[in-house]
C-alpha cells in the first residue's frame, strides 16, 4: 500500500463515522455551536498584513482590520469605512469622509489621522500605493472624519487601490501602530474589523483565535466579499493549523473541525461521500500556474527560445499534474489574465492553443542558437504545485532536446536563488516554477508577474517596452472599454514576447460540515454571515 | 558523586559552545531567505532587500554570530523572525505537548517492552519468542506515519474511541490529556518498544546463562523472582543505556507523530522553522535538544550507580 492509498483509506473511513458518537472536547454543546473551528491553508506565522504579505496573513487580517473600500464579488470597490468621497474636477484631489460609529477594538474612535497613517504605511509596500506615492502631493487629515489625498496627476484607479483584496490590503489601524516602519513588524494588534485577535491564545504553527467584537458597527448593505455588512454570527473562531491533509480530512469527518479551506483533490471524493460534509469550489478566481524563464541569459534571452517553449508546452499536461483528472478544476489559459473576469482576453494567445508542434519548436530553438548548454531549472519539491510543474517541464525540455540541469530544492531555496542575477553556472538559473492567485491576475495593478520593466520586473527580469506602455495605458483608462482595449494589447505583447509561460488555470476546493451555513466562494475565506448549529 | 555531577554539568559548556558555533555556521551557509518568504510572491526584489536589512540578515557572519552569542550570554535566545515573539516563549508554548508525548511514550514503552524482552528470553526459541521478535521487527520496519494512520483509522474513525488529533493541556484534566496522547504515544512508541524489547532479550539471554542464576534455580527460587529480581537487575545497565539513546529516536519520531496527530509540539515547531528559515528558532531548538541530550546522558550515568553498586564516580 503506498502512502497516497493509505491517506485515502484513512480519510475514507470517516464516512462510516457516526456524528455525535465521537468524544468531543470540553465544550458545552451551546459553546461548541458558537465556536467555529477552521483549518486554514497555511500556518499564521505572523500577524502584520503590511509587513508580511502571505495570503494566510491577509485572510486572518480581514477579520480583524476593516478597509476604507472593499471589493465585492463583481470586483468593484464599494464603500466600507468610508461614508462618501469627492474628487475634484481636475482629478487631482480626493477627499474621503469616514462613516460614524467606527471604533477600534480598544474603544477609541477611528479618526482620519488613523486612516492617513495606515495608508501611508500601506503605500510603501503596495505596488499601487507606490504609484500613488510617486504622484503624491499631500496626504493629510482635514478633521476627525475627513482626509484628503492630493496628487500631481490624476489616478483613476484610486478606489481599486484602496479596496482591492490583493496583498497588501489597505487595512486601517490606529495611528500609533500604523506609524511602525513598513519593513518592521507590528507587535500590537488593535483592530478595526468585526473580530478581535486573541494574542494570548496564539500559538504560531498550531492555533490562532478570534473573538467577535460586540461594538463593531457593520454596514447595512448585504455582505459581498470584502464589502457590505460584516455580520459575525459566531462568538469565536479558532484557526487550527493541520499540516497533514489526511488528519484534517479525518478531523472534518469526525466533527472535530467545521471548515477546511483547502482539501487536496485526492481526498475530495472521500469527503463527498460523507453525508455530513459539503464540498465546493473555494475561489472562483482560482490560480494561474507559471514557469518563468530568465530573460538575462541564454537560451531564454532570445525570444525565439521562449516562443519554442510556448509552442511545445501542453497546458493539459501541467494541469493534470497539478489537480488530477477532475475537469471541473482546470482549463487551458491562452493568456495571462484570470478567466471569467472583465478583462480576460485571449488576444495573441494562439501559440498556446491547438495541437502542440514539437518539431517546429525544435527548429525555432535551434534558430535561437541553442546547442545543448545546460538549462538550470529550479523546482521546489516541498510545494506540490511547483513539483508537479517541474516534472512536466523537465520532460518537455528533454523532448525538445535540451540539456536539463534539474535543481530539486525546497521553496525557501528557490526564494533565494530566483533573486540571483548571476549567470546560471554561478548560482543563477534559467527557469523556476510558481503560481499566482487568480485574484492577483484580474488586472495589471496587483500583477507584478506580468510586468516587463527590466530590472524592476519580477524574477526573470523581462524588458518589453510594449507591455509596459499598454499597462500604463490601462492605468490611465477611464472606462471599461478603454481598459479592455489596453489589456488586449498587454496580453498580445506579453504572449508574443513571452513574459512568462502560463501553464493553465486551476481551481481548488473547500469543504465544511453541513451544520455550518453561509460559506461563500471567494478569493479568501469570508467569515461574516457564517453560522453554525449544534 | 556531587563533585562528579558538577563536573559533568560544567563540561556541557564547551559542548554547547561547539554546538552553537556549528549550528550557526550551518544555517549561515544554508541557502534560503526568510525575507523572501515574508515579503510574499508579489514583492519586488527591492522590498525583499529592505526586509532583509531590517532583520539584520545583510550583516556579516561575525556580526550576526557575535550578537547572537551576546544575547545567549544574557539568557536570551532571540526573537523569531516571523512571529516577532521571543524564542523562549515559543519553546515554552510547545514544551508541554512534546514533554507529555515523550513521557507517556517512555512509560508505555518501558512498561511493555521490558516484560516482552524478559518473556522472549525466558521462552527463547519458542513460538512466543518468535512472535515477540516478529513484533519487534514490525515496530522497527513500519514507518511512524503508517502506524499513526492505521491507529487513527481503527481507534478514531472506526471505533470512535479516541480523538483524531489535537492536544489538551494537563491543566484541563488528566483524562482529556491522556485521551489525546494515547494514539500518538503508541505510534511513537512502536520503534522504541522494539528497540528495548530486543536489547532486553539479548541481555537477559546472556545473564540467564550465568552460574548464579543456575544456583538460584537449584536453591528453588521461583521463576518470577529469577527473571525479574535476580536476572533483570543485572541485565539492566545495557537496557538503561539503550533507553537513553532511544530518547534521541523519540525526538526525531516526534516530528512526524506531531504532524500526523496535529500536536502543537517542538517537533512541528522545528520543521516549520527550518522550512521558513526562522534562524533564531532553529538555533534555540538545537541548543535545547543538545542540552537535554547531555542531561539525559548524565542522568543515565547516575542511574547506573543505583543499578550496579560496582559503578562509582
Amino acid at each position: 500500500m503506498d502512502r497516497r492509498t493509505l491517506l485515502k483509506s484513512v480519510a475514507g473511513a470517516g464516512t462510516l463515522a457516526i456524528v455525535g458518537k465521537f468524544p468531543t472536547p470540553a465544550l458545552a454543546q451551546g459553546a461548541a455551536a458558537r465556536t467555529l473551528r477552521f483549518v486554514p491553508q497555511a500556518n499564521l506565522a505572523n500577524f502584520d498584513p503590511i509587513w508580511g504579505t502571505q495570503y494566510v496573513v491577509r485572510n486572518a487580517s480581514a477579520m480583524v482590520w476593516d478597509t476604507l473600500y472593499g471589493f465585492d464579488d463583481k470586483l468593484q470597490p464599494q464603500r466600507q469605512m468610508v461614508e462618501s468621497e469627492e474628487i475634484s474636477a481636475d482629478g487631482l484631489t480626493w477627499t474621503f469622509r469616514l462613516r460614524t460609529g467606527l471604533k477600534f477594538h480598544d474603544g477609541e474612535p477611528v479618526l482620519a489621522k488613523d486612516a492617513v497613517a495606515s495608508l501611508a504605511r500601506w503605500a510603501v509596500r503596495d505596488p499601487m500605493g507606490q504609484m500613488l506615492i510617486a504622484i503624491q502631493q499631500e496626504l493629510s487629515a482635514i478633521d476627525d472624519r475627513t482626509f484628503k489625498w492630493v496628487l500631481k496627476k490624476p489616478y483613476p484607479k484610486m478606489l481599486v487601490a484602496l479596496g482591492k483584496n490583493n496583498t497588501p490590503v489597505a487595512f486601517i489601524m490606529p495611528e500609533r501602530i500604523a506609524k511602525t516602519d513598513p519593513f518592521k513588524q507590528i507587535s500590537e494588534y488593535v483592530g478595526s474589523g468585526p473580530m478581535r485577535f486573541v494574542k494570548d491564545e496564539w500559538v504560531p504553527g498550531a492555533k490562532a483565535v478570534f473573538e467577535k467584537v460586540s461594538g463593531y458597527v457593520p454596514r447595512q448593505e448585504p455582505a459581498s466579499w470584502l464589502s457590505g455588512g460584516k455580520q459575525i454570527l459566531v462568538d469565536r473562531i479558532e484557526w487550527v493549523v493541520m499540516p497533514d491533509p489526511a488528519t484534517a480530512s479525518a478531523a472534518l469527518q469526525s466533527g472535530e473541525i467545521d471548515w477546511w479551506e483547502n482539501p487536496i483533490s485526492d481526498l475530495v471524493p472521500v469527503l463527498r461521500k460523507n453525508a455530513n460534509i459539503l464540498v465546493d469550489i473555494a475561489d472562483p478566481l482560482g490560480n494561474i500556474g507559471s514557469f518563468r524563464m530568465n530573460h538575462l541569459y541564454p537560451p531564454f534571452n532570445d525570444v525565439r527560445a521562449r516562443r519554442a517553449i510556448l509552442m511545445a508546452m501542453s497546458q493539459d499536461d501541467y494541469m493534470r499534474a497539478i489537480v488530477g483528472d477532475d475537469p471541473a478544476l482546470w482549463k487551458p489559459l491562452p493568456g495571462f489574465f484570470t478567466p471569467g473576469t472583465p478583462l480576460y482576453t485571449e488576444e495573441g494567445g494562439d501559440i498556446l492553443k491547438g495541437k502542440r508542434d514539437l518539431d517546429a519548436a525544435k527548429k525555432l530553438l535551434a534558430e535561437s542558437g541553442y546547442s545543448g548548454q545546460p538549462v538550470t531549472c529550479l523546482v521546489a519539491q516541498d510545494q506540490s504545485i511547483t513539483k508537479a510543474q517541474g516534472d512536466v517541464t523537465a520532460d518537455l525540455l528533454k523532448r525538445l532536446g535540451m540539456n536539463v540541469d534539474f535543481a530539486a530544492i525546497d521553496w525557501g531555496t528557490v526564494g533565494t536563488r530566483r533573486a540571483m542575477k548571476t549567470p546560471p553556472g554561478q548560482g543563477g538559473w534559467q527557469m523556476f516554477h510558481t503560481w499566482h492567485a487568480g485574484a492577483d491576475c484580474v488586472s495589471p495593478a496587483p500583477y507584478n508577474a506580468v510586468r516587463a520593466n527590466g530590472d524592476k520586473a519580477w524574477f526573470g527580469w523581462p524588458n518589453i517596452p510594449e507591455v509596459e506602455t499598454e499597462i500604463a495605458n490601462w492605468f490611465e483608462a477611464k472606462t471599461l472599454d478603454e481598459e479592455k482595449a489596453a489589456i488586449k494589447k498587454v496580453n498580445k505583447a506579453a504572449v508574443d514576447n513571452v513574459v512568462y509561460a502560463p501553464t493553465g488555470f486551476f481551481l481548488s476546493y473547500q469543504a465544511w460540515r453541513k451544520n455550518v451555513t453561509g460559506i461563500v466562494k471567494g478569493p479568501l475565506p469570508f467569515f461574516w454571515g457564517v453560522a453554525k448549529t449544534a | 558523586m556531587f563533585a562528579y555531577v558538577v563536573r559533568r554539568i560544567i563540561a556541557t559548556i564547551p559542548v554547547m559552545a561547539v554546538v552553537a558555533l556549528v549550528v550557526f555556521s550551518l544555517l549561515y551557509i544554508t541557502p534560503g531567505d526568510p525575507a523572501a518568504i515574508i515579503a510574499g510572491e508579489q514583492a519586488s526584489p527591492a522590498d525583499i532587500e529592505r526586509i532583509r536589512a531590517s532583520l539584520g540578515l545583510d550583516q556579516p557572519f561575525l556580526v550576526r554570530f557575535g550578537e547572537w552569542v551576546w544575547q545567549l550570554l544574557h539568557g536570551d535566545l532571540g526573537t523569531s523572525i516571523f512571529t516577532n515573539l521571543p524564542v523562549t516563549t515559543m519553546i515554552a508554548q510547545r514544551f508541554e505537548p512534546t514533554l507529555s508525548l515523550m513521557a507517556v511514550t517512555l512509560c508505555l514503552s518501558i512498561a511493555v517492552a521490558v516484560p516482552m524482552g524478559v518473556v522472549a528470553a525466558w521462552k527463547a526459541g519458542t513460538f512466543i519468542d518468535r512472535l515477540i521478535m516478529a513484533f519487534a521487527v514490525f515496530g522497527f520496519s513500519v514507518p511512524v506515519f503508517v502506524i499513526g494512520y492505521l491507529l487513527a483509522y481503527v481507534f478514531s474513525l472506526e471505533f470512535e474511541w479516541l480523538p483524531v488529533q489535537g492536544y489538551t493541556p494537563l491543566s484541563q484534566g488528566v483524562g482529556p490529556w491522556f485521551e489525546n496522547l494515547i494514539l500518538p504515544a503508541v505510534t511513537l512508541g512502536c520503534v522504541y518498544v522494539a528497540l528495548i524489547a530486543r536489547i532486553t532479550r539479548a541481555t537477559m539471554l546472556e545473564v540467564l546463562q550465568q552460574d548464579y542464576i543456575r544456583t538460584a534455580r537449584a536453591k528453588g527460587v521461583g521463576q518470577h523472582d529469577i527473571l525479574y529480581i535476580h536476572a533483570l537487575k543485572n541485565a539492566s545497565v545495557p537496557i538503561v543505556t539503550v533507553i537513553g539513546i532511544g530518547i534521541a529516536l523519540l525526538i526525531g519520531g516526534a516530528v512526524v507523530t506531531e504532524s500526523v496527530f496535529a500536536i502543537p509540539g517542538l517537533g512541528r515547531l522545528t520543521v516549520d522553522a527550518i522550512l521558513r528559515r526562522d534562524y533564531p528558532i532553529i538555533q534555540g531548538l538545537v541548543l535545547l535538544f543538545s542540552f537535554l541530550y547531555v542531561l539525559i546522558n548524565l542522568a543515565i550515568d547516575l542511574v547506573y550507580t543505583l543499578l550496579d553498586p560496582r559503578i562509582r564516580y
